[in-house]
């Protein structure tokens, strides 16, 4: 069989035969596999960053025609749990950056623990999320379901909020225009809760697997990379976060 | 593309592992910055009460970004590709954002 | 001058055969291919796919081209017209132009092309496939239980508020060929980084590989926003949030932002792959290396770069700023550049090389001369004060099509054909190959010059019916459309009849440089025994010269 290019004899065998069992054929190292897998986790968040890009961009121009219904449409929400579902996910951020170093040490039950308290507060920043949805949808501030303007015409109708923020009563059709902040409120927190709900169920499943040591033997590229999505998803709850709950806190 | 064989433990020096006290000081460094954001959003700053919140949440991104996804201690290319991904985003919103920002100057 | 009538050169008949062990033969059975790693058999699954759809949204069509040899609506109701060239321009458009280089050459070649043994990831390329043919069944469906009538567009608020046609499951089947789509551009990209061969640096890279790798940027990051664009609008419809409803305080123009953003990348997607194909096909058949390689890959980048700057020139009369206008329509200018200079730089190839006729040097030749049409007149569109004329018009039909089908479609061909050898070991019949692609050039132009002159007299597009005086035109158009029809079925009869019966192809029957022809045809699974170490230039047909001094012919 003639081979018009020349051949890498020496290297080329070594690694076939002395390559991980984790390593893939198509690779020629492990270092190779690790690069294009880490490198191809950042492409996947470079979509991301578009996808959410196109909800940014609605929200800008939305907030910049209607300032004041998104100003009283953001005092809906209750700041509290806005900045402790914030520290809750830079906790997490926390954990599984500490996570991804056990991995690298090889320590696995600490790896195991710091996987676990990531999912936990997962968890609790769902659950915090799902306690602020409840409270919007009994105060009928859910586009497109029976949605009511009647705390932007009338705050006073609110005491809760009206006893802090003393909004002015909107005229109906800026009142109109809320409709289209809590539009942006839950397609955006939504979105997130989506990319949060998968990570979570990502974060079982390497649990189930780190228990089984499968993270700790030197192959972390898995956490590693999950790590980074992790951290992609906290960073759009960084944005998230002033843009609709801090818009204007002092009117 | 260079090929090289490795240990291990030859590679893991290479690929630098981030010590838990960075890990420590940029998580606090988040917290006191997420109070920082709340603060300031009762303050009465007019026109830069957003340009403040928004400096202080692409300064927590950075944070994450550079320490907690390890991008300061990455190559070029992960760099660089970050970089294009935030070139792509701004351009989407800057042009769109232009569009309707000019709409309604005078009558051309 | 050469006395050269033909650059083949195949093995000797009579001792020939296929390889025993290749990539075809390693496994048998269905199931080796549904869930096969092999990015060739892979990109034949998709060959297979994508040809099927192809021929669906050609059918429809040609219903267009029936309808409109009458000025009156006469075939079909206006309202199932309206269907007909949306479901032909989603068809077309997702099903077959974004995926048809990349998914299919450039799927079986990139890998070799730089020395690897696979892409960087077989499983999301093996999945990639199945959310397409997903959500090409799903689009199918649709179409079976009424389509949409929106156009391909989807343009806000008609898609909606106005019609109750099925935008959702549409926009449903088009969100997960986007995804589909990101899959295989974000593998190129990983791909082309990091399993380049031992010196194969990026200035040695095919410059198939560069449009690839420009084209997968515009996948990865434009078709997010696509995504998004679609998920708005069936929230619109399901849910009425009000974000593209005037009545809500939304604006419609938000949803074209988004969907132009990405639909004017598209484009380039679509043609950056097969302009990689030329520069293949006409070094080869010019026996030249292709002039300026570094311009050439450049300008890839390039027009992937400016692509990001130039959307809002689909917008030009739908209400954006006079500002905006000025910007884009400037900026559109600057796009066509890096076009332009592939076009120069490629001409300067042919000038003093030894040029062939073969029938992929025909479709290439083709494409220079019609995407150049297209292309200026992509030109005047840009300009906003001649668009605003000719927008909306038979001037803009003609301008994508020009480029799509003169130039897209015919750049597909051209590599099909090309590398038709190298896949299936086996020649296809270059004498009816010939007729088919003048056929299809005449064709063509029968089909789509009228429309030029259709659309400046100002006959709107989209519309069933038309005045009596534009009829002469259309009865043309669609004479060529029905010649064209011809030119596109004989490749599908000539190329399965090569399968079996095709003259054995060998390593190498074209004579070209590129690592791909170094080793057998059909391929081995793993491409190469060994990773070969790169040591020349690309285009090198000295190397190539010497190599043939030194080798002993051998097949099978």
């Amino acid at each position: 069989m003639s081979d018009s290019t020349a051949i890498a004899h020496g290297t080329a065998d070594a690694a076939h035969h002395e390559h991980p069992p984790y390593q893939r054929h198509h690779f020629e190292t492990i270092a190779q596999q690790n690069d294009a897998t880490n490198f191809a986790m950042w492409l996947f968040l470079l979509t991301e960053i578009m996808f959410f890009g196109g909800l940014f961009t609605a929200y800008l121009i939305y907030r910049n025609w209607y300032y004041p219904a998104f100003v009283q449409g953001s005092h809906q929400l209750q700041i509290g749990w806005g900045t402790a579902n914030t520290a809750v996910l830079i906790t997490s951020s926390f954990t599984m950056a500490m996570g991804v170093w056990s991995a690298e040490m090889r320590k696995k039950g600490a790896l195991v623990l710091c996987l676990v308290l990531t999912f936990v507060l997962g968890l609790a920043f769902l659950g915090i999320k799902s306690i602020e949805y409840s409270e919007k949808i009994e105060k009928h501030h859910v586009p497109g379901f029976h949605y009511s303007v009647q705390s932007f015409v009338n705050p006073s109708s609110d005491p809760e909020v009206y006893n802090e923020y003393h909004d002015k009563p909107l005229a109906l059709d800026m009142a109109r225009h809320t409709e289209l902040y809590f539009f942006l409120y839950f397609a955006m927190t939504g979105m997130h809760a989506l990319h949060m709900i998968i990570g979570i169920a990502i974060l079982g499943f390497m649990i189930f697997r780190a228990r089984a040591g499968a993270y700790t033997t030197g192959h972390v590229t898995f956490v590693e990379n999950f790590g980074l999505y992790w951290h992609f998803v906290d960073i759009v709850w960084i944005f998230l976060f002033p843009l609709l709950y801090l818009i204007s806190r002092h009117q | 593309m260079t090929q090289h064989q490795e240990t291990p433990e030859e590679h893991e020096h290479e690929h630098h592992i981030v010590s838990p006290k960075i890990y420590v000081v940029i998580g606090a460094s988040l917290l006191v910055l997420t109070g920082t954001t709340v603060w300031a959003s009762y303050q009465e700053w007019g026109v830069f009460n957003p340009i403040a919140a928004l400096g202080i949440a692409v300064l927590k991104a950075v944070l994450v970004v550079l320490f907690f996804m390890h991008v300061k201690y990455s190559t070029k290319l992960t760099k660089l590709t970050v970089g294009a991904g935030f070139f792509t985003f701004l351009v989407l919103i800057g042009m769109t954002l232009a569009d309707y920002f000019t709409r309604a100057w005078g009558r051309w | 001058m050469s006395d050269a009538v033909t650059i083949v050169n195949l093995p000797d008949q009579s001792t020939a055969r296929i390889p025993k062990m290749n990539y075809l033969t390693k496994e048998n059975g269905l199931l080796s291919w549904l869930l096969t790693g092999d990015h060739k058999r892979i990109a034949i699954l998709y060959l297979i796919s994508i040809s099927f759809f192809f021929f669906v949204g050609g059918s429809l069509a040609g219903l267009i081209r029936l309808e409109l040899l009458t000025p009156q609506s006469d075939l079909m109701a206006t309202d199932t017209y309206n269907k007909v060239f949306s479901m032909h321009g989603i068809i077309m458009v997702f099903f077959f132009l974004v995926p048809s280089v990349p998914a299919t050459i450039g799927n079986f070649f990139i890998p070799m092309m730089i020395g690897a043994k696979d892409l960087a990831l077989p499983k999301i390329n093996l999945l990639s496939w199945y959310l397409y043919v997903a959500a090409g069944i799903l689009a199918l469906y649709t179409m079976a239980s009424g389509g949409v009538d929106t156009g391909w567009t989807f343009t806000t608020p008609l898609s909606t508020h106005y019609v109750n046609t099925h935008v959702l499951t549409t926009g449903m089947a088009v969100f997960i060929a986007g995804f589909s789509s990101i899959f295989t551009g974000l593998n190129f990209i990983v791909t082309i980084h990091k399993m380049r061969a031992p010196g194969m640096t990026w200035f040695r890279l095919p410059l198939f590989v560069w449009s690839h790798y420009a084209a997968s940027i515009l996948m990865v990051l434009g078709t997010p926003v696509l995504a998004i664009a679609i998920v708005l609008v069936a929230l619109e419809r399901t849910v009425g949030i009000g974000v593209f409803d005037p009545t809500k305080g939304g604006d419609p123009l938000l949803f074209q932002h988004l969907f132009w953003f990405y639909s004017h990348p598209a484009v380039y997607i679509m043609i950056l792959p097969g302009m990689g194909v030329i520069s293949e096909v006409i070094s080869t058949f010019s026996r030249k290396r292709v002039f300026g390689y570094t311009a050439v890959a450049f300008s890839s980048v390039a027009i992937a770069v400016f692509g990001f700057f130039v959307w809002a020139h689909h917008m030009f009369i739908m209400g954006i700023s006079n500002y905006a206008v000025l910007v884009f329509s400037l900026l559109t200018m600057l796009v066509a550049v890096p076009s332009a200079i592939k076009i120069f730089n490629w001409a300067f190839t042919l000038y003093k090389g030894s040029i062939t006729f073969e029938t992929p040097m025909l479709y290439a030749f083709g494409f220079m001369g019609l995407f150049t049409i297209g292309g200026m007149t992509g030109v005047f569109l840009g300009a906003s004060g001649t668009d605003i004329h000719l927008t909306e018009t038979y001037f803009i039909v003609a301008h994508f099509h020009f480029v799509m089908v003169g130039g897209m479609l015919m750049a597909f061909l051209s590599g099909i054909h090309f590398w038709w050898p190298k896949m299936t070991g086996r020649m296809y019949p270059e004498k009816i190959s010939q007729l088919a692609a003048v056929v299809t050039f005449i064709g063509f132009n029968l089909t789509f010059f009228p429309q030029f002159v259709l659309g400046t007299l100002g006959m709107p597009r989209r519309y069933a019916s038309y005045p009596p005086e534009f009829q002469i035109l259309n009865v043309f158009s669609t004479a060529g459309a029905t010649v064209l029809g011809v030119g596109y079925l004989l490749p599908v009869l000539y190329l399965t009849w090569s399968l079996k019966y095709g003259e054995i192809a060998g390593n190498n029957p074209w004579q070209a440089t590129g690592l791909e022809w170094q080793v057998q045809s059909p391929p081995l699974t793993e491409n190469f025994p060994e990773i070969p170490i790169m040591d020349h230039e690309a285009y090198d047909y000295e190397w190539l010269e010497n190599q043939k001094e030194k080798e002993v012919a051998s097949v099978g």
